[in-house]
């Protein structure tokens, strides 16, 4: 490849692929659904749709995010558990934004609820997470963004139940895969929709990976992103691919409501842009 | 009484001690050579300090080398605290357009960067800090090398900083005189009142315990 050609190849996370490399992907289904995406999400704006975005707090002032329904932080009691309590502060970091931001532009009128487990107390990070993602799915929402992980072996037994939870109680758990080569967890679990990046540029376009763990490959490099005080910054991670999946994923469930996890994740597989139906 | 030249107590003590300037240039040829690879306008890397709830600058190459070495930005906010609390990696193409980076950091630093890597440093299930790389002039990899090489020298920078972090912890214990790993100076310290027959029989129960504890 000459040396120009490389100024601007993109940056890829882990679990991630060129968009050409993506393409070459074909993969097939045995649905008859010649026109999968359509049949999906034509037509749907996530009317009726909650979304929940497990991550470092949401700004709902931001244009982009366009209202936050709820917002609430996970803390650590006095008891040594924890507490869900209105979340007074908002988004810390960004990354929580960016990812409402990116959910809202795909299912406009979807419903965004925040829970923040990022806080500026680091004490018993990965605690706080579960406790988060478990509240999430008591409450019943539709898909939870998990643009995070967690790579402490301690915390798989307990996650890997509430992947199953949330599996057999209709919560579908979007989850982010880690952008460098480690294991984390809950995205490896095949309970959760496991999101990494490709290249391209069109936000509803994503690919099923034949690579597992990781299961659909969607726009994560480069993005424009709803950031703090309102500014905008463009950034690459397997946590904003993630918000993608999600937001498809809503259109999806508005459109279709009802579908259980394993149905919606084989309907979006159907309508990856590398997929052929068998008919 | 065991002759100077072969006490265990200042073998202990020095190897922690005198360990200061080699840690500080190992960590130093990290970013220098993260610097050197990415061809980018810096390199740093950060250590949190859970008590003071901080990131320290530990090591910097390039742009505020000499300068920011010690200087402390909070842990929990912007790209650093979001990168140490995810444990989760981020390149970010226009990083001044975040209002608190070019507040916190750059004004700080006095660099004004465009482009941020930044990476957790991993070390045994716990994130130690954070390595930055600034404005990468080119890139000079195959798509996705990029991102595994940075990977690769957070891996390189988080074993290293998990030596020196170890190192600190036993030297303040030393210092301070007291805490459990006081009690491996003792026992340096009691073998070093012996010789003959009593020194071989201590020097043999500790090869029992180092064959038990493995």
């Amino acid at each position: 490849m000459a040396e120009d050609d490389r100024v601007n190849e993109p940056v890829l996370p882990a679990w991630s692929l060129e968009r050409e490399a993506a393409l070459r992907t074909l993969l097939r289904s045995p649905f008859p659904l010649p026109d999968a995406r359509a049949w999906a999400w034509e037509g749907s704006t996530g009317k009726g749709v909650r979304v929940c975005v497990v991550d470092s707090g949401v700004d709902g002032t931001h244009p982009s995010v366009g209202g936050v329904e709820r917002a609430v932080v996970v803390i650590n009691d006095e008891h040594g558990g924890h507490s869900i309590v209105p979340d007074e502060e908002g988004d810390l970091f960004g990354h929580g934004s960016a990812c409402a931001g990116i959910i809202r532009s795909l299912a406009p009128d979807c419903e965004i609820h925040s829970v923040r487990t990022l806080g500026r107390d680091l004490t018993g990070a990965g605690a706080i997470l579960i406790a988060g993602i478990a509240w999430a799915i008591d409450e019943g929402y539709d898909i939870v963004n998990l643009s995070l992980s967690t790579t402490k072996s301690q915390f798989v037994p307990e996650l890997h139940e509430l992947a199953d939870r949330a599996y057999f109680k209709n919560t579908v758990l979007v989850s982010a895969a880690h952008n460098m080569p480690v294991s984390s967890y809950p995205w490896r679990f095949p309970a959760v929709v496991s999101v990494g990046s490709h290249s391209g540029t069109d936000p509803l376009e994503y690919y099923a990976s034949a690579d597992p763990p990781v299961e659909f490959l969607a726009r994560g490099v480069d993005v424009e992103l709803a950031w703090l005080e309102h500014s905008t910054i463009r950034a690459t991670g397997n946590s904003f691919a993630t918000p993608h999946i999600a937001g498809i994923a809503a259109l999806t469930l508005a459109k279709h409501p009802g579908l259980t996890p394993f149905e919606l994740k084989s309907l979006l597989r159907a309508a990856a842009n590398n997929v052929r139906s068998a008919a | 009484m065991t002759a100077p030249d072969d006490r265990l107590t200042p073998a202990v003590a020095a190897g922690v001690l005198g360990a200061d300037v080699l840690h500080a240039a190992l960590l130093q040829s990290i970013v220098d050579n993260a610097r050197a690879i990415f061809l980018a306008r810096a390199a740093s890397i950060m250590l949190y300090e859970p008590e003071g709830n901080q990131l320290v600058f530990e090591a910097v190459s390039g742009e505020g080398e000499g300068r920011i070495v010690g200087d402390r930005l909070p842990a929990t906010t912007g790209i650093a605290g979001w990168v140490l609390s995810s444990g989760e990696s981020l390149i970010v193409e226009d990083v001044l357009r975040d209002p608190r980076f070019a507040r916190d950091v750059a004004e700080r630093t006095g660099y004004v960067p465009k482009i941020l890597m930044a990476a957790p440093l991993l070390h045994e299930e716990e994130t130690l800090g954070v390595l930055n790389v600034l404005d990468r002039e080119r890139k000079q990899f195959s798509a996705g090398g990029e991102m595994q090489l940075l990977g690769m020298f957070a891996n390189h920078a988080a074993i290293a900083l998990s030596v020196v972090r170890a190192s600190r912890r036993a030297k303040a214990v030393l210092e301070r005189g007291q805490g459990d790993g006081l009690i491996v100076s003792r026992i340096a310290a009691a073998l070093d009142t012996l010789d003959g027959p009593r020194r071989d029989a201590g020097l043999r129960l500790l090869q029992a315990l180092d064959v038990l504890l493995r």
